[in-house]
C-alpha cells in the first residue's frame, strides 16, 4: 500500500506541483492538500492519518516558527518534512524531519521522502557519536563479508534501513571500506578472529 | 579551464630556492624529476636545462602540487613534454612503493610493538592489503597505459587501448588509506606508542595528498595531452 501524504501548503501551484511529482512515480499518494493549518479541528487532520505531512513553514508566524515541529507534532504523528523556499530560516528548518528544496528534482524529493521514513522505521535515532547495539550487530555482519540483503533478512529490516545503518557506521567511525570495518570490528573484539577467514 | 593559470606566479625566471619555498611538497617533486639539490642561485629555467629537464613541465607539475584545485589550460599543456609527464609518473609509483608505503609501514610497525600478537596482525594484514591494492594499481599503469602512451608517441598503432578508457577510478585505494587514518588516530589499543603513531599518521596525511596530486597529473594533464595526440 503507498504512503499517504498530508500536503499543507498554501501556494496551489506548488501543493498541485507535488501532488502531481507523487502521482507520476507511486510509492506515495497525497491523501490532501491544506493550505494552512488554521480553523482546522484537530480530529480532523488526526483522522487523514497521513504518514507524512509536507508543509511550507510560511504558515507559522514568524514568532513561532521554533517551536512548529512540536505543534504539527501533537496533532499527528507523521514524519514532517518542511519546504525551503527564498526566505529559509536556517535554525527554523534544523527542527523539521527533513527538507525539500523548490529546486528539487522528482527522484531526489522521493529518496528524501523515503530516507525520512525509514530514519524513523526502525533505527533508535543515532543521537550519541557511539555506535548503537543494533550498529554494532550489522556491522558484524558487515565484517563477516554478509551482504545487504543478507543482512536486512536476518534482522527483518528492509534493505534501506541496512544502508541507513551502514552510513551511519560509517559516519561515525570515518570508516568506509568492509576490510577497515572488519579492522575496527576485530580491535574492538565485536569479532574474533576465526569468523573472517 | 578557464584563464586561472594566469592567476599563478610560477615562471622560469624565478629563483629555485624561491619556488621550493612555496611548498614543501614541491621538494619531492625537485627530486622526482631528476634534479639534485644544491643548485645554488640557480633560476628554474637554469637549473632544468642543466638537469635535462623541460622547465614548462616542470613548473606545469608544480603548480598542481603548490596550488589545490589548479587545472592547466590548453595552452600549457601544448607546452609541456608527455614523455616528462610519463617518466615523472613512473618516478612517483617508485617512490611511493619504495619510499612512502616502506615509511607507512615501518611507523606502523613500531607503532603496535607494544601490542599483543592478534592486534599487530590485524594492522598487518589490512596495511598488506592496501599496499597489494596501490600496487596493482600502479602495475596498471605500468603494463597499460604507460606503453600505449609510448606507442601514440612513436605514432604506432595504439591497438585496442583508447586513453578514454583509461581507468579514473582510484577511489578504493583512497578510501583505504583514509580507513587507515581514521583507525590510527580513533581506534588503536592504548598501549601504541604515540609518537610511532603520530609518525604513521604524518606519513599517512603525506601520501594522501601526493596521490591525490598524482591523480590530478594523470587525470588533468595526462588524458587530455594524449587524448589530443590520439586524433593528430
Amino acid at each position: 500500500m503507498s504512503k499517504r501524504i498530508l500536503l499543507i501548503i498554501p501556494s496551489a501551484i506548488v501543493a498541485k506541483g507535488l501532488e502531481q511529482v507523487f502521482k507520476d512515480l507511486g510509492e506515495f499518494e497525497v491523501c490532501a492538500i491544506l493550505s494552512d493549518l488554521s480553523g482546522r479541528p484537530e480530529a480532523q487532520i488526526r483522522s487523514m492519518a497521513p504518514d507524512v505531512v509536507i508543509l511550507d513553514p510560511v504558515i507559522f508566524d514568524y514568532a513561532s516558527r521554533l517551536s512548529a515541529k512540536s505543534r504539527v507534532s501533537n496533532l499527528t504523528g507523521a514524519a514532517v518534512l518542511a519546504l525551503s523556499g527564498p526566505y529559509a530560516d536556517e535554525e527554523a528548518l534544523r527542527q523539521w524531519d527533513g527538507v525539500i528544496g523548490l529546486m528539487d528534482s522528482p527522484t531526489s524529493i522521493i529518496k528524501k521522502v523515503r530516507t525520512t521514513l525509514e530514519g524513523r522505521e526502525d533505527s533508535p535515532k543515532p543521537e550519541g557519536e557511539e555506535l548503537s547495539v543494533r550498529e554494532k550487530e550489522i556491522l558484524v555482519c558487515v565484517a563477516k563479508g554478509m551482504l545487504n540483503k543478507e543482512i536486512a533478512d536476518q534482522y527483518n529490516i528492509s534493505i534501506y534501513t541496512v544502508i541507513t545503518h551502514r552510513k551511519n557506521i560509517t559516519r561515525k567511525t570515518g570508516i568506509k571500506t568492509v576490510a577497515g570495518l572488519t579492522v575496527y570490528a576485530l580491535l574492538n573484539n565485536l569479532i574474533d578472529t576465526n569468523t573472517v577467514e | 579551464m578557464t584563464q586561472n593559470s594566469e592567476r599563478y606566479l610560477l615562471s622560469p625566471s624565478m629563483k629555485m630556492a624561491e619556488l621550493m619555498d612555496i611548498d614543501f611538497s614541491l621538494l619531492g617533486v625537485l627530486t622526482r624529476m631528476g634534479l639534485s639539490f644544491g643548485f645554488g642561485e640557480g633560476t628554474v629555467e637554469e637549473v632544468c636545462r642543466k638537469g635535462g629537464v623541460n622547465p614548462e613541465t616542470f613548473l606545469l607539475i608544480c603548480q598542481v602540487y603548490a596550488y589545490d584545485g589548479y587545472r592547466p589550460t590548453r595552452q600549457v599543456l601544448e607546452q609541456a613534454d608527455v614523455k616528462e609527464i610519463v617518466n615523472y609518473l613512473h618516478r612517483s609509483h617508485a617512490y611511493y612503493m619504495e619510499v612512502a608505503v616502506k615509511e607507512l609501514s615501518d611507523a606502523l610497525e613500531r607503532m603496535v610493538q607494544p601490542c599483543d600478537g592478534r592486534r599487530q596482525d590485524i594492522i598487518r594484514k589490512f596495511f598488506g592489503e592496501y599496499k597489494e591494492e596501490l600496487s596493482k594499481h600502479f602495475e596498471y599503469e605500468e603494463n597499460l597505459v604507460f606503453p600505449y602512451v609510448y606507442s601514440v608517441l612513436g605514432h604506432a598503432q595504439g591497438g585496442q587501448f583508447s586513453i578514454g578508457e583509461y581507468e579514473q577510478n582510484h577511489s578504493n585505494v583512497e578510501e583505504k588509506l583514509e580507513d587507515l587514518k581514521s583507525l590510527v588516530m580513533k581506534y588503536m589499543p592504548s598501549q601504541c606508542d604515540p609518537q610511532e603513531a603520530y609518525k604513521a599518521l604524518f606519513y599517512i596525511y603525506s601520501l594522501e595528498q601526493d596521490l591525490r596530486k598524482h591523480t590530478v597529473i594523470e587525470d588533468e594533464i595526462l588524458v587530455p595531452m594524449v587524448g589530443r595526440m590520439e586524433h593528430e
